[in-house]
């Protein structure tokens, strides 16, 4: 007897209905921990659909796209602003170009899809001679010059961008267009392999933008080729995209593949999807709101609280004189 | 323990409805939620009130679909996820956005149709969590009470126009939800229809805590 093990404390003992449940306690653990990962893990990617995170590390500086022009900057500093640039990564990760993805982060991910040369533009229409240009022609014939512009989008965030490019004013006066010539039609290329959400009908493709000629002949307007220095990535238009900085960024026709001078006011792709909310002239102006929300303020990308939105986005002194006598309210 | 076998359930679906704000937060601290961290915050939140609310709402259908109880448990816990949700977002709208601009944001609720859609959403929400507790049935009288959370069948409504209206151009989204709750909406008219809700499944599925 004195070599038999003492009985365990009565108080060692497992309870017996507990010791029963041991089975069930596991499963239910199993299935708490299961149902929240499972649950939680839905409800993350559900919730973030449609806006996919931005890349973790920031984009390199593309260098000069082969069989390019040489690729400098010959001229800096007109119209340039003080204020501080929007940095590479935010220009070229926020973007607004739906054939290549409807939210912000999609078209910095597809970018590298648009083949950017060769590249030609096709100028038709009332010109002296409707013709194919090489885009490097343009740098032949006019050299990049740098623009420092503020981008206002029409849903109230705004970038400060250095672009690299030509002044149109330049181009249409080389092309000479006819006294016919009372608009300029711009249009973005159609290829659904290169720009996949052409497949979709959500807007009428191509894209397709317009201007007055005399805005055309401002000396702000133009046609970018470069950001920082550096070829557009796809993101942002390459190989070539209008900018038009006191209007909000959607008149900015992305990837040109043809420029019409015409007589009547082209229909343009947003006016003609929304003509309630996006007008032919899209003129930066606080006092006009979008129906959906207001356009008195905006947030400048990087700031934290909002900033007043100024008339023609700060361009007033150069371009208010275009719309003297028009009910900006009415051609908003 | 002893109430159900089901004890797990609740605390798994608070647990599992806190990790996307954990993931908005780790996300906005690894400066990924892009350039524009404020506005995908105040999306992503919307997103997620309008996703517990209609979730909450399919309790009650996947009940008739399926025969299945385990919805019902959680009908609760979801439909107050939703209101915390909706809180969070105004409030991110309302501070981080619009940086307590007050008249700015009541503008925006005067002028902006999806603006009022979505704040009368809240609003309407505020009377449900309120009385989401089991003494509010017991004080309220049942009949009273299922009365008032028939509320949340236009909040649903509301939240999906309000985030419809909010949309540029590619509405997939605010129409695939529209169509969970109206599929919800149906089988609900069809139970009612076919006279299927007898005495004993109303106790069972109408009150917010069967247990």
């Amino acid at each position: 007897m004195r070599n038999l093990p003492r009985p365990p404390a009565s108080s060692e003992i497992t309870p017996r209905d507990l010791y029963a449940r041991r089975r069930e306690f596991i499963k239910s653990g199993a299935l708490f921990v299961g149902t929240s990962a499972a649950l939680g893990a839905g409800l993350t990617s559900l919730s973030s659909l449609g806006s996919a995170d931005a890349p973790a590390t920031p984009p390199p500086l593309p260098s000069a796209a082969p069989g390019s022009a040489p690729w400098r900057v010959d001229k800096r500093g007109q119209f340039g602003t003080s204020e501080t640039q929007t940095s590479y990564q935010d220009i070229t990760t926020y973007n607004n170009y739906y054939e290549l993805g409807f939210s912000k982060s999609e078209p910095a991910a597809l970018g590298f899809r648009i083949k950017t040369r060769p590249w030609t533009v096709r100028i038709t229409g009332e010109v002296e001679r409707e013709r194919t240009l090489d885009v490097d022609t343009l740098i032949r014939w006019f050299g990049l010059e740098e623009r420092v512009y503020r981008m206002r989008c029409v849903e109230a965030w705004s970038m400060v961008i250095p672009w690299l490019g030509v002044p149109l004013a330049a181009l249409v006066m080389k092309l000479a267009p006819t006294s016919r010539a009372q608009y300029v039609r711009f249009t973005t290329l159609l290829d659904p392999e290169q720009l996949p959400n052409q497949e979709s009908n959500v807007l009428s493709w191509p894209y397709v933008e317009g201007l007055r000629i005399d805005e055309a002949m401002n000396p702000l307007a133009f046609l970018a080729m470069g950001l920082y220095g550096a070829p557009l990535p796809g993101q942002n238009g390459a190989p070539l995209r209008l900018v038009v900085p006191w209007k909000y960024g959607f008149k900015g026709a992305k990837s040109l593949v043809e420029i019409r001078f015409q007589e009547h006011e082209p229909e343009t792709t947003w006016s003609r999807a929304a003509p309630s909310e996006y007008g032919f002239y899209a003129n930066v102006n606080p006092e006009v709101d979008h129906p959906r929300w207001s356009q008195a303020n905006e947030r400048r990308i990087g700031e934290l609280s909002r900033r007043k939105t100024l008339p023609f986005n700060g361009y007033a002194e150069q371009v208010a004189d275009l719309y003297r006598g028009m009910n900006l309210a009415r051609y908003f | 323990m002893a109430k159900s076998k089901l004890s797990w359930l609740v605390p798994a679906t608070v647990i599992g409805a806190l990790v996307p704000y954990l993931s908005i937060v780790w996300r906005w601290s690894q400066h990924r939620l892009g350039a524009n961290p404020i506005a995908t915050a105040l999306n992503q939140i919307g997103l997620l009130a309008l996703i517990f609310l209609v979730l909450s709402l399919s309790c009650t259908p996947l009940k008739i679909a399926f025969a299945w109880t385990w919805p019902l448990r959680i009908r609760r816990t979801l439909g107050l996820c939703a209101f915390f949700s909706a809180s969070l977002h105004f409030l991110v709208y309302l501070v981080l956005d619009q940086g307590l601009a007050v008249p700015t944001v009541l503008e925006d609720v005067l002028k902006r149709p999806f603006i009022a859609l979505g704040f009368a959403a809240l609003v309407l929400l505020v009377p449900l969590a309120v009385t989401s507790t089991k003494r509010s049935v017991s004080r309220l009288g049942f009949r009273r009470w299922q009365l008032l959370h028939r509320l949340a069948y236009a909040i649903g409504v509301l939240g999906v126009l309000h985030f419809y209206l909010r949309v540029k151009a590619d509405h997939t989204q605010p129409i695939m939800y529209g169509l969970v709750l109206a599929l919800g909406f149906l089988l609900r008219g069809a139970a009612k229809l076919k006279g299927t809700r007898d005495a004993r499944f109303r106790a069972s599925a109408a009150r917010p805590e069967s247990v």
